[in-house]
C-alpha cells in the first residue's frame, strides 16, 4: 500500500507551506479519490510523492510498500512502483514515442535486476496494449506527445502506465482538457488495469470522472490537509453542493 | 596593408611549409594564392570574424601534439565507393561508380588540361570576398593532395572520403556536379593532429550535390575546414555535419546562388564537453532570382565547452523573391558553457524574405522530470533530450537512411562520450 503520515510540504524557493499534515493510506486493489478546490495542495501532493524538484518536505514520510519514497531519485520510485499519469503529459520532438516507450520499460526492468525486453517481444506488447486504447501505429510512430490531441496526449499516459505495470497509479487531473468521449476511452484504458495488486490515487476536481472509474474512498481536500473522508456518495455530495458545505462543516 | 606584426606571423607560418613541387596550371594557382594570401596575412584576434575563435592554434607554425590513430568508420554499412586520405596522400580504389569520374589533385597536377583547373582557387577566391578566408588561402597555396570528383550524371553510390590522421595534413578537393548530375559525397574522420581541409564544389544547372560530413568523436582534433560552392540555376546543395568532440573545430562554409530558383542547405549539430571549441562561420550569398537557402545549426555544450556561430545572408541587388533562413540555437548543459552566435542579414533587393534567430536554453526541467519518472536515469533522460534537441537540424538530412543512420550514431557517441 501506500502510506502517507504527516506530511508537510512547502515551496523551496519560497517560505510558502503547500501541505500541512496530509495522512493517507490507499491499499492495493483500492481506488482512492481526492477533490478539492483549486490551490488546496492536490497537485502538489502527486509532484511530491514521484520527487519533482522545487519542494521541500518539513515534516513526516511517504512509503511504497513499506520503502521511504521520499529519499528516492524520481526513476527509483518508478522503479519500485509508483507512476504518475501527468495533468500536462510533455511534447519531446525528435523522440519516437515508441522508442520512449521501449527506453523506459527496459530502464525499469533493468533497475529491478530483469532482462530487458528485446525488441520483438516488446513490439508485440505495446501492439497488444496499444490497440484497446485504440492508439494506431501512426500515433506509436511519432515524437512523444507532439501534435497530439488532448485526448491522444492523456491515452498515451494510460499506455504508458499499462506497458509499467505500475503498483500505485498517481493520475493527476485526467480528465482535464477532456471531452466525454475521450473521458470514457481513458476510464475504460484504467477500468481495465485495475486489479489486486494495484493501486490508484486519482485526483480530479469533478465528479464526473468518478462516474467512469469508481473511487472506494473519497477523500476531500483543502488547505494543505485532508478534511474529508467517505464513500463515492461524497463526490456525489461535492457535485451537487460544491466545496463550500463541507468545508464550512468541517470548519 | 598588413601591419608588421601580422605580416611577421604570416611569414613564420608559411616558413614552416614547403609549397608542392611542380608548376603548370596548379602552380599558377598555389602562387596567386599565395600572393592573396600575403596580401592580407594570417588573422588575429581583432578581425571581425575571429573575435569568438582565437586563431592562435592554426597560426602556430608548428601543430601541437601527435596524430592520433584512426576510430571506427561511423559510415560502416553504408555503401560508398571509399576513397581513403592517409595523411597527406589520397587512395584511389579501382571501380568508380557509373557516371563519376575520379581524379586526385596530386596526379591532375602533371596535365596540361584538366577540368579542375577552372574551379581550383576559383571558388576560394571568390569566397573571400567580401570577408577574407586566409586559411583557405592557404590551403589553395600548399595542398598536397585532394579528391577531384566530376559526376556526369546521376551516380548512385555515395562517395566516401575516410581520413585517417596525417601530421599537419592539408588537402583540397573538388567537386564538379555537370548539368543535371547528382552525387552524394560523405565525410568521416579526423585528417590529422591539425587537419586544414578545402573542399570547392560547382554545381550546374539543375544539379544535385547532396554532403554529409561525420567529424566523429576526437577530443584532440584540431581541424580548420572550409566548402565553398557555388550553385547555378535550379540546382540543389545539401550540405550537414555532424560533430561529436574536437578540441578546435571551424567549419565555414561559403554559398553562393549564382542562377535563379537554386536552393541551399548547410546544417549541422555539434555536441562537445570540457575543451571543445566549435565554430561554424557561414556565408551565404544570394546572387540571383527566386533562389532559396537554409542555415539550420544546433549545439550541445557541457562542463565549459563553446560554440560558436557566425552566420550572415548577403542578398546582392536584383536578388528578389529570395527566401533566406537562418536560425542557430544551443542548448547549455550547465554554467560553465558557452555559446556565442553572430547572425547578420545583409539586404540589397527589396523583394525577399529573410529570417534568422538564435536561442540559447538549458535543459527543460519538465521534460526531463517526465522521463525520469518513467524510470529512465537522469543520464540517460538527459541524452534524449539533446537527441530531442538536435532532431531538428537532423531532419535537414534529406536521405531517410542516412538521417537514421546519423541518429543512430549520434545515440550510441552520447551514450559512450
Amino acid at each position: 500500500m501506500l502510506k502517507i503520515e504527516n506530511l508537510h510540504v512547502k515551496l523551496e524557493e519560497e517560505d510558502k507551506q503547500i501541505l500541512k499534515g496530509i495522512d493517507l493510506q490507499v491499499p492495493y486493489g483500492e481506488v482512492h479519490a481526492i477533490m478539492g478546490p483549486n490551490g488546496s495542495g492536490k497537485s502538489t501532493l502527486s509532484y511530491v510523492l514521484s520527487g519533482r524538484d522545487g519542494y521541500e518536505v518539513t515534516e513526516g514520510s511517504a512509503a511504497l510498500e513499506g520503502e521511504d519514497l521520499l529519499d528516492l531519485e524520481p526513476e527509483e520510485r518508478a522503479a519500485a512502483g509508483l507512476f504518475l499519469a501527468f495533468q500536462y503529459p510533455v511534447e519531446i520532438p525528435g523522440v519516437g514515442n515508441m522508442t520512449f516507450l521501449r527506453t523506459a520499460v527496459n530502464a525499469q526492468r533493468k533497475a529491478r535486476g530483469q532482462e530487458e525486453l528485446s525488441a520483438g517481444d516488446f513490439l508485440k506488447l505495446v501492439r497488444e496494449k496499444a490497440k484497446t486504447l485504440k492508439i494506431d501505429a501512426e500515433m506509436l510512430k511519432r515524437p512523444v506527445n507532439v501534435g497530439f490531441s488532448g485526448g491522444e496526449k492523456k491515452r498515451n499516459e494510460i499506455l504508458q502506465m499499462a506497458m509499467l505495470e505500475p503498483k500505485m497509479c498517481i493520475m493527476d487531473e485526467t480528465d482535464s482538457g477532456l471531452d466525454v468521449d475521450a473521458m470514457k476511452l481513458v476510464a475504460e484504458g484504467v477500468n481495465a488495469l485495475r486489479g489486486p495488486d494495484r493501486g490508484f490515487l486519482v485526483i480530479t476536481h469533478y465528479q464526473r470522472l468518478l462516474d467512469h472509474i469508481r473511487p472506494d474512498v473519497v477523500h476531500i481536500m483543502s488547505d494543505g490537509r485532508i478534511v474529508k473522508s467517505g464513500g463515492p456518495e461524497l463526490a456525489l455530495e461535492v457535485e451537487t453542493n460544491g466545496y463550500g458545505d463541507i468545508l464550512n462543516e468541517v470548519a | 596593408m598588413v601591419g608588421e606584426a601580422k605580416r611577421q606571423a604570416t611569414e613564420d607560418r608559411l616558413g614552416a611549409l614547403t609549397l608542392p613541387e611542380g608548376g603548370g596550371w596548379l602552380g599558377a594557382a598555389r602562387k596567386d594564392a599565395l600572393d592573396r594570401l600575403r596580401a592580407v596575412g594570417l588573422p588575429g584576434r581583432r578581425d571581425e570574424y575571429w573575435r569568438y575563435t582565437d586563431p592562435r592554434p592554426l597560426n602556430a607554425p608548428e601543430p601541437e601534439g601527435a596524430a592520433e590513430a584512426a576510430g571506427d568508420d561511423p559510415f560502416a554499412g553504408i555503401d560508398g565507393f571509399v576513397i581513403t586520405v592517409d595523411g597527406d596522400a589520397v587512395i584511389v580504389p579501382d571501380g568508380a561508380p557509373e557516371g563519376l569520374e575520379v581524379d586526385t589533385l596530386r596526379h591532375a597536377a602533371g596535365a596540361d588540361i584538366h577540368w579542375a583547373r577552372e574551379i581550383y582557387g576559383t571558388r576560394e577566391a571568390a569566397g573571400s570576398r567580401p570577408v577574407s578566408r586566409p586559411f583557405g588561402m592557404l590551403n589553395t597555396a600548399f595542398a598536397t593532395d585532394g579528391v577531384l570528383l566530376r559526376a556526369k550524371g546521376k551516380v548512385a553510390r555515395p562517395v566516401h572520403i575516410r581520413y585517417a590522421p596525417g601530421t599537419d595534413p592539408i588537402l583540397h578537393h573538388v567537386v564538379k556536379i555537370e548539368a543535371g548530375a547528382t552525387l552524394t559525397l560523405l565525410e568521416s574522420g579526423t585528417p590529422g593532429n591539425r587537419g586544414n581541409t578545402a573542399l570547392e564544389a560547382e554545381i550546374a544547372e539543375d544539379g544535385a550535390l547532396h554532403h554529409l560530413r561525420i567529424q566523429d568523436p576526437d577530443p584532440k582534433r584540431h581541424v580548420n575546414t572550409h566548402f565553398f560552392a557555388a550553385l547555378s540555376a535550379r540546382s540543389v546543395l545539401k550540405s550537414f555535419t555532424l560533430s561529436a568532440q574536437g578540441a578546435f573545430v571551424r567549419n565555414e562554409g561559403t554559398i553562393d546562388l549564382t542562377g535563379d530558383e537554386g536552393s541551399a542547405t548547410i546544417a549541422g549539430a555539434a555536441f562537445g564537453r570540457g575543451d571543445f571549441h566549435h565554430d561554424d562561420t557561414v556565408f551565404v550569398t544570394h546572387d540571383a532570382v527566386d533562389c532559396e537557402s537554409r542555415q539550420v545549426f544546433k549545439k550541445v555544450l557541457r562542463d565549459g565547452a563553446t560554440g560558436v556561430f557566425q552566420g550572415k545572408i548577403l542578398v546582392k541587388e536584383g536578388a528578389q523573391k529570395t527566401d533566406g533562413y537562418q536560425i542557430s540555437q544551443s542548448l547549455l548543459l550547465d554554467d560553465d558553457s558557452v555559446f556565442l552566435a553572430k547572425p547578420e542579414l545583409e539586404i540589397y533587393a527589396d523583394d525577399v524574405a529573410c529570417s534568422h534567430g538564435s536561442t540559447t536554453g538549458a535543459i527543460d526541467e519538465t521534460a526531463l522530470f517526465y522521463l525520469r519518472s518513467r524510470g529512465v536515469s537522469k543520464r540517460d533522460a538527459t541524452d534524449l533530450l539533446v537527441l530531442s534537441f538536435l532532431a531538428e537540424a537532423l531532419e535537414e538530412i534529406d536521405d531517410e537512411a542516412l538521417r537514421e543512420h546519423v541518429n543512430d550514431c549520434l545515440a550510441g557517441w552520447l551514450s559512450t562520450h
